[in-house]
């Protein structure tokens, strides 16, 4: 299955990346796409800007596992990852996931365990800016749950 | 052997790498943290909460049991927050 996972500083195109998928292909009925983009306002309070660091080498290592691990699970005939580092603002886009199917079950499925996974396991951390401080974002207990629920359940392939 | 710190633990322990070398009594990754908390006050701020702290070896996640014999890399960081 042909994968492309980046790290990089850059914005994506969200259509560009969807179309690459699918480009010279007909067998694939289905593309999912899920962005993630910076918000201004976290925990009630306005956001400034996000700064994400990561860990070059391991972070594409981590996603390419969780990638095969998907491919192992689901019917997937193609699948694309971008994550971006380095200073985003609100409105910008943090990161793509992308997968393509036969049919939309699995390209769905694919692309919410891939999310989960990416949250709790790709070496990323997110710094939050905000007009009079500057923190680090805490791991939410939620995305542990979210992610744990692949471990519970194996899903039909369509 | 290359250690490696992201986010608060680099902020704390106050630089992204380092080469060092441990004793031989050094076998675990929960060893190599202690051994790194007794080396200064800013290496027990960063590992003052040691189980907390996450590892990899080489590029993959492994547990505080895990043996170091062999690895090239460890890198310490928090739990993690992307996507």
């Amino acid at each position: 299955m042909p994968a492309t996972i980046r790290l990089q500083s850059a914005d994506f195109d969200v259509g560009t990346e969807a179309a690459l998928l699918t480009r010279g292909r007909t067998d694939i009925g289905a593309v999912v796409t899920f962005t993630g983009i910076c918000r201004g306002e976290e925990a009630g309070a306005p956001v400034s800007a996000m700064k994400l660091e990561h860990y070059p080498g391991m972070a594409e290592a981590e996603i390419a596992r969780h990638v095969a691990e998907a491919e192992a699970r689901w019917p997937l005939l193609g699948a694309t990852i971008i994550h971006r580092y380095g200073r985003l603002l609100p409105g910008d886009n943090i990161v793509l996931v992308a997968t393509a199917s036969s049919h939309r079950g699995a390209a769905f499925a694919a692309a919410e365990f891939l999310m989960d996974y990416l949250k709790t396991r790709a070496p990323l951390w997110k710094k939050i800016e905000r007009a009079d401080s500057v923190s680090w974002v805490d791991a939410k207990s939620s995305d542990d749950v979210a992610t744990d629920r692949w471990t519970e359940q194996r899903p039909a392939a369509e | 052997m290359k250690l490696l710190y992201f986010a608060w633990v680099r902020e704390r322990v106050g630089k992204g790498e380092e080469v060092v070398d441990p004793p031989a009594s050094v076998a675990t990754v929960a060893d190599l943290m202690a051994w790194l908390a007794g080396r200064g006050e800013e290496y027990a701020f960063a590992f003052e909460n040691a189980k907390i702290i996450r590892a990899a070896i080489d590029h993959a996640h492994v547990k505080a049991g895990t043996p170091i014999a062999g690895a090239k890399e460890v890198a310490f960081f928090p739990p993690m927050t992307g996507g």
